[in-house]
């Protein structure tokens, strides 16, 4: 750069600021449906202290919510449900889903289960295990913030990618 | 103005952070609105009726009823406290501060001026070291006062009872 600049002087683009403040105060809604809910909330707790990264703030409200944790299996009757708490929160927003049967519907190979709940809304991160234990999910909310710094824009463009728009979902984000 | 100058700083502080972060926040968010995000938040499911609805008015009788006996016990507490003799173990401000409030509330309720609160301060705990330091004319006065309180409020119960507000019609 041509411009001189005195010593100690940290130069940075607005996204990415923008992008650091976010991956670090995630606050997590928690869509915790089954065995997977336990270790979220073990994960939150003292000993693995989610609170190091800045995401220990749980909401039950997506209005104040920017990541979406689907912990358990997901059945069809509660798909709606789903689906509207995730549209009813505010860009950006993101999504982990934890668990096989989060993530493939796991053992539940039936009618009635979700097989996975990406076939409905967009999802980041997913999460094997069964139920995961809580460093795959410290990992995970490790591995969304990379992601978030890494394609973050300050005015969530990569929100409206037209990639991103094609995503199965059943319900378009209409606006 | 020199001692001043630290809280008004904080003062400064504290505003200007508010409004920093409420600018930054308009500038930087994303404004995507939608009907979805737009509707009430009923944990996912459709709002079946408004959130504003008539609630029977015999909740308000029981309401008022239950709030007269619970203000009610909250004076009798420091009442009895007060009554036996102070635990060594209680630390002396809490006894005082309890003491104070008995001879606040119980002989105002029989409309009698002349018991300073402020006297009662700076006097060791309960009512025998409050009457042995004049604040309170005597036990029996206190207790005296107490059943009045509560011959008021039974004679209220009383009259909830005649006019039916406990049976549920």
């Amino acid at each position: 750069m041509a411009i001189e600049l005195p010593k100690g002087t940290l130069i940075t683009q607005l996204d990415s600021l923008v992008s650091w403040c976010r991956k670090n105060s995630l606050w997590p809604m928690p869509f915790a449906t089954a065995c997977c809910g336990i270790e979220l909330m073990a994960t939150g707790a003292s000993t693995h202290d989610l609170a190091r990264f800045g995401a220990e703030v749980f909401r039950f409200s997506p209005r104040q919510c920017d990541l979406m944790i689907v912990a358990g299996r997901v059945v069809m009757k509660m798909m709606p449900v789903l689906q509207r708490v995730w549209l009813q929160m505010h860009e950006p927003k993101w999504c982990i889903a934890m668990g096989a049967c989060a993530s493939t519907g796991g053992v539940f190979d039936t009618y009635s289960v979700v097989q996975g709940i990406d076939r409905f809304i967009p999802v980041d991160v997913y999460v094997p295990g069964c139920p995961p234990r809580p460093e795959q999910l410290l990992q995970a909310i490790i591995d969304l913030q990379e992601k978030i710094q890494r394609e973050g824009t300050t005015w969530c463009r990569e929100f409206s990618l037209p990639e991103r728009q094609k995503l199965p979902r059943a319900l378009r984000e209409e606006v | 103005m020199e001692p001043v100058l630290p809280l008004f700083l904080l003062v400064l502080c504290g505003v200007g952070l508010g409004l920093v972060l409420l600018v930054l926040g308009q500038i930087v968010n994303p404004r995507r609105s939608s009907r979805v995000k737009r509707m009430p938040y009923e944990s996912g499911v459709d709002p079946f009726h408004d959130a504003r609805r008539h609630v029977d008015v015999r909740f308000y009788l029981l309401a008022i009823a239950f709030l007269v006996f619970d203000v009610e016990l909250l004076f009798l507490y420091p009442w009895a406290v007060a009554s036996g003799p102070a635990p060594a173990h209680v630390p002396a401000a809490a006894v005082v501060a309890s003491s104070t409030v008995e001879t606040d509330s119980a002989p105002s309720k029989v409309a009698d001026p002349s018991p300073t609160t402020t006297g009662a301060r700076n006097v060791a705990p309960g009512i025998d070291a409050a009457v042995a330091a004049g604040t309170v004319e005597s036990r029996h006065f206190v207790f005296g006062g107490t059943m009045v309180f509560v011959g008021l409020l039974a004679l209220g119960l009383v009259y909830d009872w005649r006019k039916g507000v406990f049976q549920w019609r």
